[in-house]
């Protein structure tokens, strides 16, 4: 091939190497990227639009099937803004047994998701012993919440289960666990030279990169941007627990905003996750887990509200945002959901320039981006654009090039 | 000698973590083995129970209910249909996300959780 000459390959939307439908349109030159494009919107669920034609209290879990892996911080978000609207208090207790579940569903996520890193490298057997290790939390999120991933514990003013004394010990074995873990997860990740030679300097994202992009969570952190909104807009119990965002400095010394960071950052978020969890055990307040034990009162009282207002909460993959407009009828006028795949989908450029068509499948997976959390349906002139009206558009432009010059052609191409 | 080779080879002298439910062996079928199992023609290996307070399917005590509607109300997935000529409703298993809103409402307890977890299937009813 002549030189400085490259061409284009895409990879997606259905790709062995890719878990969820997205596109990427590379240019190539010889086995460097050149450059990207990103193709979204290959999934919908039409979430935002079934939950315009339900009422809150069925919004809430149809916002926990959002995402199978972090649904707490779905529910969490949407009841927030309820609360907000409603001016609904939620007991203390309520926010730490929100908070050891949100801090589950991170030790969960983190750890499937550097299976799925090890898949992507090639470490099939390293995938099968972390997701060993994954287990464990799914156990006691089964044992707490009632399923293993479903949780369905948070709801509109407090929790839907209490987690007891009798629990604790369970969950502070757990924590045991995973602290005794650590260190080996932290050898077979960060000391295996095929690893390191495989995820250092590979899909680097500089920190002014990703400050532009608005890249957020472990993406942005693994570039030493302190952001993290558990420390930031301290919710939930979190103001009492004192959180600190993490950068791979304290476990490297250093800060690349490469692969290896974003492993290093998810591995210690783990070790923080129990942290956190072990905190609220010990300070965990008595009393109420919900404003309202009756449904049918909470049903009653979020009939007929009138307002705005969102909801945040640092999901394991990063910010995510629930926007909530009700105008006095049953339903929500509007309900707005930002995954936190939309901030960091842009990162994928910068870090894929330059890198190896090989190392696409890593790169992509560094951010663990969830395509189903983030696309939403097209909207046009305030209209869904359904399959008939996508038809007749085409039917249209047919016509349109064939009344026009060099139709004969018949393709516009 | 890298971290993961020493847990592989721990490993080999470790029983599998993995418990082997329903059969230690891959059946033909799945459903086919179930079947039998059912017949007592083959042995389940059995699971690791479930916890306390497990959602499982739902049980639906058609006798208790009076027919209040308010279960359709809080259910996300419209998995239950009011019948009006008999003033009862209609469950569907195929639909329930198992949030436990109908369960939780429901003043007569005509919904009930099980353990029963083995639900997947090609039919619907
Ligand atoms: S458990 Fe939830 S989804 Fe299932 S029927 Fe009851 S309310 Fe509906
Ligand atoms: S809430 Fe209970 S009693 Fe009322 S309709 Fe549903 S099942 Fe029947």
């Amino acid at each position: 091939m002549s030189e400085g000459k490259t061409f284009k390959i895409a990879v997606g939307p259905v790709h062995p190497a890719l878990k969820e439908p997205v596109q990427l349109n590379c240019e190539i030159e010889g086995e460097q990227v050149k450059h990207v494009d990103i193709e979204l919107s290959q999934v919908h669920r039409s979430i935002e639009w079934i939950g315009t034609r339900r009422n809150p209290v069925q919004v809430v879990f149809l916002a926990e099937k959002i995402c199978g892996i972090c649904n707490i911080c779905h529910t969490l978000c949407f009841c927030e803004a309820v609360e907000s609207i409603a001016g609904i208090e939620v007991p203390a207790r309520a926010h730490y047994i929100r908070t050891i579940a949100a801090e589950l569903e991170r030790i969960h996520s983190h750890i499937l998701w550097a299976g799925v890193a090890a898949h992507e490298l090639g470490f099939d057997s390293v995938m099968h012993y972390t997701w060993k290790l994954r287990e464990k939390v799914l156990d006691t999120t089964e044992y707490l919440t009632g399923n293993r991933i479903g949780k369905a514990i948070v709801t509109i003013g407090g929790t839907k289960r209490d987690i007891e004394e009798k629990q604790f010990g369970k969950i502070r074995e757990a924590c045991n666990y995973y602290r005794q873990n650590f260190s080996r997860l932290r050898d077979i990740f960060l000391k295996d030279p095929i690893i390191k030679a495989r995820a250092r300097d590979i899909g680097i994202l500089r920190r002014d990169d990703a400050l532009s992009l608005c890249a957020v969570g472990p993406t942005a952190r693994a570039s030493g941007v302190k952001k993290d909104v558990r420390q930031d807009e301290a919710y939930a119990a979190y103001p009492d627990l004192d959180v600190k965002a993490i950068t791979p400095k304290e476990l490297l010394g250093e800060i690349r905003g490469d692969v290896y960071d974003r492993i290093a950052v998810r591995l210690l978020e783990v070790l923080q996750s129990v942290e956190l969890i072990e905190k609220c055990l010990k300070q965990m307040p008595e009393g109420k887990i919900a404003y309202e034990s009756k449904l049918a009162k909470v049903l009653s009282d979020v009939k007929q509200l009138k307002g705005e207002a969102i909801g945040r909460h640092e999901a394991p993959r990063g910010e995510v945002f629930h926007y909530l407009k009700m105008v006095g009828e049953e339903t929500p006028y509007s309900w707005k959901v930002r995954a936190p795949t939309y901030n960091n989908i842009l990162s994928w450029i910068p870090m894929l320039k330059g890198a190896q068509i090989a190392d696409i499948p890593i790169v992509a997976a560094s951010i663990d981006p969830c395509m189903s959390c983030t696309n939403r349906a097209a909207i046009a002139d305030g209209k869904e654009l359904g399959n008939e009206k996508l038809h007749r558009l085409s039917v249209e432009k047919t016509r349109s090039l064939k009344k026009g010059p060099g139709s004969e052609r018949g393709n516009c191409n | 000698m890298t971290a993961m080779l020493r847990e592989l080879l721990k490993q080999l002298f470790k029983r599998p973590f993995t418990n082997k439910f329903p059969s230690k062996r891959i059946p033909e079928s799945v459903n086919g083995f179930l079947e039998k199992a059912e017949k007592g023609k083959a042995k389940i290996n059995p699971a690791i129970p479930v916890p306390e307070g497990f959602r499982g399917r739902i049980e639906y005590y058609r006798e208790k209910c009076i027919g209040c509607q308010l279960c359709t109300k809080v259910c996300p997935a419209d998995a239950i249909v009011f019948l009006p000529k008999e003033k009862k409703v209609e469950y569907h298993l195929f639909r329930c996300s198992f949030c436990g809103q109908c369960v939780e409402i429901c003043p007569v307890k005509a919904l009930e959780f099980t353990k029963e977890f083995l639900l997947a299937d090609y039919k619907k009813d």
